[in-house]
C-alpha cells in the first residue's frame, strides 16, 4: 500500500504480498496478526470451536461426542436465530441476546459501570460507519481527525477514503510511546488552521507500539476532548492482551464514568472491540462491536439506518463474540512472555525497543549505519524488510507505513518465538555487512 | 401523588421539536416524589415514542442534563452529522419493520391482537421462513470450523476432502485467520472455473474475482469507485424503478445523482431501451452519467430478462459509454416457462470483440439467495471485466481497508461452486435437496400470482424469478386522502393497516420506487406453502374490507 502520504513504497508492497503467497508452508505471516497455533490450543479454544461447529451443522447436537455445555450453548444461540439457522439474516445491529451478553461483559470489565445493549452495535470489523457519520466530505472546510503517529495503517486508509483530513500527533518514543496532551494540543492547534477537527482517534493498547495508557493519561485525554469538543474514537481491540505485571488496561468508558458528571454525561465516545485479537484471535470470522456513549439519540437512529443498509453482521462472527464475552473459563493467550522479547533485543546491536506492555506487536527502532542509508535507494527500513523477507521468509512491516519521526526508522514486528530467532540471525548479519 | 399532565405543547425551537408537558401536582412533593414522577414519565415517554430528550432537559428548561449539569452542545448532532446520511432510506428494514418488531414484543407481553403471530414477508430471508439449509454445505463448514471432526466417521468423504482442501488454503489451517483482502486465492480460482462452466467455456481470470461481505459490499465498493466530480460532472448512476433500495441508499450516502429508468409494468416489468435513452438524455442536462445498474432476475419485480433485452442493454452501454453493473444474485431462481437466466458476461462475449473488449462490466453473486439461502454468512463475490488496470490497483487497495471478507462465507462460496459430483456419496441427497427447494419456490411463485390476481383491485405480474411479488394495488381516493393527513405515503398507510389488523409485514412500493400515482407492495413468496395460502387469503380479505371501508 505504501506510505499514505508520500506514496513511497507503493507497488513494492504488492510484490512483497505476492512473494509471501508463493513461499511455502514455513512462511511466517507477520503482516496480519496470526496467533492461531494449531499445536497449542488451550481447552477454551476447543469449546468455542465445538460450539461454532454445532451451530453450523445442528445434526451434531444429536452426537454423543460433544460435551453437554457445548450443546447447551449451541442450542441457546440457535434459538436466537430465525428458523434456528445461522444462515438467516439477523437484526442489523446484531442478535439481541448477544448484544445483551456483550453489555454484561463490558459491565463486568468496568467494575459495574452500566452498559446498555441499545448502545451496542455488532459489526464486521471496520470503524467506517462512525466515520461516515462524522465526516462531511462536501464542506469547503474538511473534517479533521487526530490520529497518532505511528498508527494502524488501515485506519489511515479508511480516513482517506471518507475524505477526512488527517491531523497527526506524535507519540513520545523516548518515554515508551506515551501520549502527551501537550502534543495533542499542538497538533490540534495546527490542524485548526486548515480543517475542522471533530474527532480524536486513540489506539489503546497501541498498534504498532504495544504501549498501554495509564489511567492518568486517559483522564487527561478525556479532559482535553471535553475542553476542545472532540469526539473520542477509542480503538481497544487489544484490551485482552496485557502482559507486563505492573500495568492494567483501563477502558475509556470506565475512566469517563468516574470523572464527574459534567464530563461523564457529555463527552461522546465510541469504543471498539473485536474477536480478532485476545485469546480468540478469530480474525477471519469478522466479529466485533462498537459501544456508543453519550451519542445524540437522533444521530443514533441514523447510525442504525446506516447499519441496516449493510443487512447484518456475519452470524458466525456474532456467535464468536458471544463466546468471547461469555467464555466458559478465562483462557490465557499463548504468547511468549514479555521478558523473552526484551532479552533478545537487548543483545542485538543497532536495535532498541521500548518496553512491551500490551498488544501483539513491538515497534523497535533500527539504528542504521550511514553506509546502509547511503546505499539504500528507498526508505532504509523498507529495504531492511525486503532483505529480511528474501533471506529468512519473515514478513515484517516497515515503520514508514505507520508514521515515524523524520530520519528515524522502525519495523513493526509480531512477537513470536520462531520469528525472534530468524530476526536475530538476520539482523546480526545485516549490521555486520553495513558497518 | 396526584399528578396529571394538563397541557401538551409542540414548540419549534431552532430546528428541534420540543414537547412540553405541564404537570399539575397536588401538594408539595418531596424530591423523592419528584424523582418518581419523572421516572414514570420517562417510562411513558418510551412507550409512546416521545424522545427522552425532554426529560433529560429536566424541569429547569433545556439547558440541564439529567444530573442537573450545564448541557453542553454535542460534537455530533443532526446539524453537524454528515448531511448525506440523512438522505439514506432502506425500506426493507425501515419503519414498518420496526413497528412489526414492536408488535411482536407486545404479543410476547400478552397484549391481545386480532392475530397470534407476525409474519415477516418483508425480507428475502429463506431460512427464517423455514427453508432448510443444504446438508452438504453445512457439513463442510462444520468440518472446517472444528477440524477434529475430520476423524468422525459420521461425515461423508466428499465433505471431508473439500474441508481439508479449504483449510489448507487458509492461514494456519483455520477459518479464524485473516485472508488476503481480495479473498482466498484458491477459492477465487474455483469460482473462476465455475463461471467458465456456467458461461459455456468463456475464460475467467481469478484475478478479476473479488470476494466480498455479501454482494452488497461489492456493489457499494464499485459505486464508491464510480462516484466523482462536482455539479455538471457529478457521477450519475442509472437504476431501475422499481429497484432494490440498497442502490438508492448508497447513491444518497455517496452524494451521487440517481438516474431513474422505469420498467414497463404493463409488459411484465420488461426493460425498454427507448426508456433508457429517455432517462439518459434527461440526465445529461445536469450530471455526468457513468454507470447503468440492472438487477436480473429482478428485485422486487421478479422479471427475467430475455437474451435480446440483455444484448440491447449491452449495445446501449457501449454506445453511451456506461459502466455496467449486473446484479445477478437470483440467477438460480428462475421459475416461469420460457424464461432462462443469461449471464451478462456470457452474452457480452458472444457479441463479438467489438463489445467484449470494450464494455466495462461488474457482475455480482452471493450465497444469500438461490437455493442456498445462506444470508447470515455474508458470502459474495464480484467479477470485473475490462476494468482499467490502474483502477484495478486502486480497487484492490480500497477493499484492503475492511481487511477481509468473513472467511466462513468464503468457504461456503467454495462449496457452492464445488458441489457434489454424480460419482460422489453426497450427490443424491444434494440434488434432491436442491431440486425440492427450487421446485417449492416455483410452486409458491405460481400460487401467489394466481391467488392475488383473483382479488379485484390487485393486479399481479407473473413471478418469473427471484423471491418476491410486487403487485399493484388500486387505492380509493378517500384512502389516499387519509394517508396524506397522516403524512404517510398511501401504500405505507395500506401496509401499516395490514400489519395492525393481520400481523402480516410487507414493504410498501414507495420503498422501491414506482410511477407517480401508482401503488404497490412487495411480499416474499418464502413462507411455507400452507402458511403462504393463509397469508394470501388474509390479504385478500383485508383488501376487500379496505376497499369497502374507503369507497
Amino acid at each position: 500500500k505504501g506510505n499514505p502520504k508520500t506514496g513511497k513504497g507503493q507497488g513494492r508492497h504488492q510484490t512483497i504480498i505476492k512473494q509471501i503467497n508463493s513461499l511455502k508452508s514455513n512462511t511466517q505471516r507477520q503482516g496480519k496478526a496470526e496467533n492461531r497455533k494449531m499445536d497449542n490450543l488451550s481447552i477454551s479454544n476447543y469449546f468455542y470451536l465445538q460450539v461454532l461447529a454445532a451451530c453450523l451443522y445442528p445434526a451434531l447436537l444429536e452426537d454423543d461426542s460433544l460435551p453437554l455445555d457445548v450443546k447447551q450453548r449451541a442450542e441457546s444461540l440457535l434459538r436466537e436465530c430465525d428458523g434456528g439457522s445461522v444462515g438467516s439474516y439477523t437484526d442489523s445491529s446484531g442478535i439481541a441476546k448477544i448484544k445483551h451478553c456483550v453489555s454484561q461483559y463490558i459491565t463486568r470489565r468496568d467494575g459495574g459501570v452500566p452498559s446498555s445493549p441499545d448502545n451496542i452495535f455488532i459489526k464486521s470489523g471496520s470503524q467506517t460507519i462512525m466515520l461516515k457519520l462524522l465526516i462531511r466530505s462536501k464542506d469547503s472546510c474538511q473534517t479533521g481527525v487526530l490520529i497518532p503517529v505511528p498508527t494502524y495503517a488501515s485506519f489511515t486508509l479508511a480516513l482517506e477514503e471518507q475524505g477526512a483530513a488527517i491531523i497527526p500527533y506524535h507519540l513520545c518514543e523516548e518515554q515508551g510511546w506515551t501520549l502527551q496532551v501537550e502534543e495533542l494540543r499542538k497538533a490540534l492547534h495546527t490542524g485548526r488552521k486548515t480543517c475542522n477537527p471533530v474527532a480524536l482517534y486513540i489506539c489503546n493498547p497501541g498498534n504498532p507500539t504495544g504501549h498501554i495508557q495509564s489511567r492518568k493519561s486517559i483522564e487527561e485525554v478525556i479532559r482535553f476532548a471535553a475542553e476542545e469538543r472532540l469526539f473520542i474514537l477509542a480503538d481497544e481491540v487489544y484490551q485482552s492482551c496485557v502482559y507486563a505485571d505492573d500495568t492494567e488496561f483501563y477502558s475509556y468508558k470506565k475512566v469517563l464514568s468516574e470523572m464527574g458528571s459534567t464530563i461523564s454525561s457529555t463527552v461522546e465516545l465510541a469504543s471498539f472491540n473485536s474477536v480478532s485479537k485476545g485469546f480468540m484471535g478469530e480474525c477471519g470470522l469478522r466479529g466485533g462491536y462498537v459501544e456508543l456513549v453519550n451519542l445524540d439519540p437522533a444521530v443514533k437512529e441514523y447510525a442504525r439506518r446506516l447499519f441496516s443498509t449493510r443487512s447484518c453482521p456475519p452470524v458466525v462472527g456474532q456467535m464468536a463474540l458471544d463466546l468471547m464475552a461469555n467464555p466458559p473459563r478465562p483462557g490465557d493467550p499463548s504468547f511468549p512472555t514479555f521478558s523473552e522479547v526484551s532479552e533478545v533485543f537487548a543483545e542485538l546491536p543497532g536495535i532498541s525497543c521500548q518496553p512491551l506492555k500490551a498488544g501483539f506487536f513491538v515497534f523497535p527502532c533500527l539504528h542504521f549505519p550511514p553506509k546502509a542509508i547511503k546505499w539504500a535507494k528507498m526508505e532504509p527500513d523498507m529495504l531492511y524488510c525486503l532483505h529480511l523477507l528474501e533471506e529468512t521468509g519473515l514478513h515484517v512491516r516497515p515503520g514508514c507505513e505507520y508514521g515515524q519521526r523524520k530520519d528515524s526508522h522502525h519495523i513493526r514486528f509480531n512477537i513470536m518465538e520462531d520469528a525472534l530467532q530468524r530476526l536475530k540471525t538476520f539482523h546480526t548479519r545485516f549490521m555486520k555487512e553495513f558497518s | 401523588c396526584h399528578a396529571a399532565i394538563i397541557k401538551m405543547d409542540l414548540k419549534k425551537k431552532k430546528k428541534k421539536k420540543l414537547y412540553w408537558a405541564h404537570i399539575w401536582m397536588h401538594g408539595t412533593p418531596s424530591i423523592c416524589q419528584l424523582r418518581l414522577i419523572l421516572y414514570i414519565l420517562h417510562v411513558c415517554s418510551v412507550i409512546s415514542r416521545f424522545t427522552p430528550e425532554i426529560l433529560r432537559k429536566g424541569i429547569h428548561g433545556d439547558t440541564m442534563t439529567e444530573n442537573g449539569c450545564e448541557y453542553r452542545e454535542r460534537v455530533l448532532t443532526m446539524d453537524t452529522m454528515n448531511p448525506n446520511v440523512k438522505r439514506v432510506e432502506y425500506a426493507v428494514r425501515g419503519p414498518i419493520v420496526q413497528r412489526a418488531v414492536q408488535i411482536e414484543r407486545e404479543l410476547k407481553m400478552g397484549i391481545k391482537k386480532p392475530f397470534t403471530e407476525v409474519i415477516r414477508a418483508n425480507i428475502g430471508d429463506c431460512h427464517a421462513m423455514g427453508q432448510k439449509p443444504i446438508t452438504f454445505f453445512r457439513q463442510v463448514l462444520a468440518l472446517c470450523s472444528y477440524p477434529d471432526l475430520l476423524e468422525d466417521g459420521k461425515f461423508p468423504e466428499d465433505a471431508k476432502s473439500r474441508a481439508r482442501r479449504i483449510l489448507q488454503a487458509c492461514g494456519g489451517g483455520s477459518l479464524g485467520a485473516y485472508s488476503t483482502s481480495q479473498g482466498i486465492e484458491m477459492i477465487r480460482q474455483d469460482i473462476a472455473r465455475y463461471i467458465e462452466r456456467r458461461d459455456g467455456g468463456i475464460t475467467c481470470d481469478p484475478d478479476n474475482i473479488y470476494l466480498s461481505t455479501g454482494a452488497s459490499d461489492a456493489i457499494v465498493t464499485m459505486l464508491k469507485l464510480l462516484v466523482s466530480g462536482e455539479g455538471m460532472s457529478r457521477t450519475g448512476v442509472m437504476i431501475s424503478i422499481p429497484q432494490y433500495p440498497l442502490y438508492s441508499a448508497t447513491l444518497a450516502e455517496l452524494g451521487a445523482v440517481q438516474i431513474s429508468y422505469y420498467l414497463d409494468e404493463d409488459n411484465c416489468w420488461s426493460l425498454d431501451i427507448s426508456e433508457l435513452r429517455r432517462a439518459l438524455q434527461e440526465a445529461k442536462k445536469h450530471c455526468s452519467p457513468r454507470a447503468l445498474c440492472i438487477i436480473n432476475p429482478g428485485n422486487p419485480t421478479g422479471q427475467v430478462q430475455s437474451r435480446q433485452c440483455i444484448e440491447g442493454v449491452i449495445r446501449f452501454a457501449a454506445a453511451e459509454k456506461l459502466f455496467l453493473m449486473a446484479d445477478e444474485v437470483y440467477q438460480d431462481n428462475v421459475y416461469a416457462d420460457g424464461c432462462k437466466f443469461h449471464s451478462f458476461k456470457k452474452v457480452l462475449f458472444e457479441m463479438g470483440l467489438e463489445y467484449s473488449e470494450k464494455v466495462e462490466l461488474a457482475s455480482f453473486h452471493s450465497t444469500s439467495k438461490c437455493y442456498m439461502g445462506e444470508c447470515g454468512f455474508r458470502g459474495g463475490y464480484m467479477e470485473v471485466v475490462n476494468l482499467d488496470p490502474e483502477v484495478k490497483v486502486q480497487l484492490t487497495k480500497l477493499v484492503s481497508v475492511r481487511l477481509c471478507p468473513p472467511v466462513p462465507g468464503q468457504a461456503l462460496l467454495d462449496v457452492v461452486v464445488n458441489p457434489p459430483q454424480p460419482d460422489e456419496p453426497s450427490y443424491d441427497t444434494f440434488i434432491k435437496e436442491r431440486t425440492d427447494t427450487l421446485a417449492t419456490l416455483a410452486e409458491k411463485a405460481n400460487m401467489t400470482q394466481e391467488i392475488l390476481n383473483q382479488v379485484p383491485g390487485i393486479k399481479c405480474n407473473p413471478v418469473q424469478g427471484a423471491m418476491y411479488t410486487f403487485p399493484r394495488i388500486h387505492l380509493p381516493p378517500k384512502a389516499i386522502l387519509e394517508a396524506k393527513e397522516k403524512e404517510q405515503t398511501p401504500d405505507m398507510f395500506y401496509c401499516m393497516k395490514l400489519l395492525e389488523e393481520t400481523g402480516i409485514c410487507l414493504v410498501p412500493g414507495s420503498g422501491f420506487g414506482q410511477r407517480d400515482g401508482t401503488y404497490h407492495f412487495r411480499m416474499t413468496i418464502l413462507p411455507p406453502k400452507e402458511k403462504l395460502k393463509i397469508v394470501l387469503a388474509k390479504i385478500k380479505e383485508f383488501h376487500q374490507h379496505f376497499m369497502a371501508q374507503y369507497s
